[in-house]
């Protein structure tokens, strides 16, 4: 790369401007969340004597405890549901080659660009029938077929590029269908799982629309969904609000800063191929 | 999918038992597809129960006055009539068209200039750490950048007193609680959740451009603008193609952060499709009337997100 000194520095202080206005809102909250409790926090100012006990009341006034619970269950229902249904899907549309597998592709790609505001209404009226509003299945169950289009269309792209002779390797061997699945497909499409994983694991703990819609509790919501209550009940106390959505966002910090380099990958393949 | 499983060879004895190639070979593509499709119907099943038929109910409940509990009155097109003469209605729309100027043209806009010239992030610790942080908007939801840009936004905010400061003191205000600044205000937050994102995707593409094309450019005599047009932005069709579709998308189908930040006010300054929808079905019991609006929200992406698609997928230079 022969860029001139010049456009190199221009460059690297653009970038630097750009995380700057990136973590200001963080660092904006954090100190409005150290300020003492009843005080009107201005702007950004470091607090002489940081309230860090502010955390805590947070930590109470929002249930975190039961937040958390309620956020891992909806996880635990959705994303390994629909990470295993959408490979069984990719691999039978993407290696199996089923017939009429084109025109189920075709209709699973409708849902690719489609508003979950677009079906909100009728699922509704669906989990109502069903009996399961205000209850957390009214938030899996729908997610599950929602990610669908996507994960499918994502699986599918995975094996359609393993060669199929590796699965006529494995017949010649005797082993049936979902041995061949278990055994050879699913190690070889282990990081195209990975990031379907990561990407649903974080589209659900932020999903907020379905959460406030289908369940009333603001314990048995997503985080998202919880946090949306959260500024409702405290939206007037700043100190806290600010306190306590930083907790709330806290657990998606760690994961993301634990499995960055995957999350990174995941998102950039993610919006690339979505 | 149990019965189907009950039909293969159950055990890894019992298959090396029983090496039946003929067998196998006789009825293998027959019971190939049939088997196919038991691998493809969970999927399609979840997607056809919570995606398809809750999509045929958004066509149906549209052509019909409902309030949610009692009879529901066939009316026809009446309420897709009504969402494209009501005024209030068409404004909200319009609200979600020009949020599109801030989700989308200002991120891949400064993306396009910061990726043009940083061409690639070093590979680095320095890359890594400017990757992280450009990816956080990302990764936290939606909702609590609202709470974020709501607090920073505010009379008290760091906006107003970073231009206190610098002297601007006089344009001070409740960015979003004014008439005339809340969209823009609410578009900041967009814009500000979608920067990272886009910059990054321009840059990861940039690096793959032949720095031999930039060469010959110069060879040729271009200055900086003219290798933007003719190397850059040809190059970039693919990836500027993916960052319209994912914030055009963002723009219209926006809800998190209206709701979160101003409600839709004041007024209906703010007021979004996705945040009407839910209103109407949800708080006025209209129903039919927040279905059409559901359809033509739908309609609206594709009809945004389609051409781009054939654009920059099209013929690739």
């Amino acid at each position: 790369m022969n860029l001139s000194r010049r456009e190199q520095l221009t460059g690297r202080v653009f970038l630097i401007a750009l995380i700057v206005v990136t973590l200001l809102p963080f660092v904006s909250m954090l100190s409005a969340a150290l300020q003492p409790r009843g005080t009107v926090p201005s702007g950004l100012e470091w607090p002489s004597d940081p309230q860090w006990g502010n955390f805590a009341d947070a930590f109470t006034a929002a249930n975190m405890g039961a937040l958390l619970r309620s956020s891992l269950l909806i996880v635990a229902g959705v994303v390994p549901v629909s990470v295993l249904i959408a490979t069984m899907a990719g691999f039978g549309l993407g290696q199996l080659r089923v017939p009429g597998g084109r025109l189920v592709f075709g209709l699973f790609l409708l849902g690719l660009t489609l508003p979950f505001e677009a079906v909100v209404t009728p699922l509704y009226y669906q989990m109502q029938d069903f009996g399961l509003l205000n209850t957390r299945w009214a938030i899996i169950l729908p997610l599950i077929g929602l990610y669908m289009p996507f994960a499918v269309f994502w699986m599918r792209a995975h094996f359609t590029n393993v060669p199929v002779e590796l699965s006529e390797a494995a017949r010649v061997d005797g082993s049936s269908t979902w041995q061949l699945f278990w055994r050879v497909q699913v190690p070889l499409a282990r990081p195209a799982i990975a990031s379907l994983t990561i990407l649903m694991f974080l589209w659900t703990w932020n999903q907020f629309l379905l959460a406030i819609v289908l369940v009333d509790d603001a314990t048995k919501r997503t985080m998202a969904g919880a946090l949306g209550a959260f500024q409702g009940q405290w939206g007037t106390d700043l100190v806290l609000l600010c306190a306590g959505s930083l907790l709330i966002l806290t657990p998606t910090l760690i994961v993301f800063l634990i499995f960055q380099r995957q999350f990174i990958k995941a998102l950039i393949q993610g919006s690339v191929k979505g | 999918m149990t019965s189907a499983l009950g039909s293969a060879p159950t055990g890894r004895d019992d298959r090396r038992a029983r090496p039946t190639p003929t067998r196998a070979h006789r009825s293998r593509w027959a019971r190939a597809a049939g088997t196919g499709w038991l691998y493809v119907l969970p999927a399609l099943v979840m997607y056809a129960v919570f995606v398809l038929r809750p999509l045929v109910l958004t066509f149906q409940y549209s052509l019909y006055d409902w309030n949610g509990i009692g009879v529901a009155r066939w009316v026809g097109l009446d309420n897709y009539l009504t969402v494209f003469t009501d005024s209030d209605l068409l404004k909200i729309i319009g609200n979600a068209i020009l949020l599109i100027v801030f989700f989308s043209f200002i991120p891949v806009a400064l993306g396009l200039l910061v990726a043009s010239m940083v061409r690639r992030i070093t590979t680095g610790a320095f890359g890594t750490v400017v990757r992280t942080i450009l990816f956080l908007p990302q990764v936290i939801p939606l909702v609590a950048a609202g709470i974020a840009w709501s607090w920073l936004l505010s009379s008290n905010g760091l906006v107003n007193q970073v231009l206190r400061a610098v002297g601007l003191g006089g344009v001070a205000r409740a960015w979003l609680g004014d008439f005339d600044t809340a969209l823009p205000a609410v578009g900041v937050i967009g814009a500000w959740v979608l920067l990272g994102l886009c910059t990054i995707l321009l840059v990861t593409g940039m690096s793959k451009i032949d720095p031999a094309l930039y060469e010959a450019a110069r060879l040729d005599g271009a200055g900086p603008v003219r290798e933007f047009l003719a190397v850059t932005l040809p190059s970039l069709r693919q990836e500027i193609g993916v960052c319209l579709t994912v914030t055009i998308i963002a723009a219209l189908a926006s809800f998190d952060i209206v709701y979160i930040s101003t409600s839709g006010g004041p007024g209906l300054q703010t007021t979004v499709p996705g945040l009407e929808i839910y209103r109407l079905a949800f708080s006025q019991r209209q129903v039919g009337l927040a279905s059409a609006l559901a359809v033509v929200l739908m309609l609206l992406v594709l009809a945004c997100v389609l051409p781009i698609q054939r654009l920059s997928r099209g013929e690739k230079p």
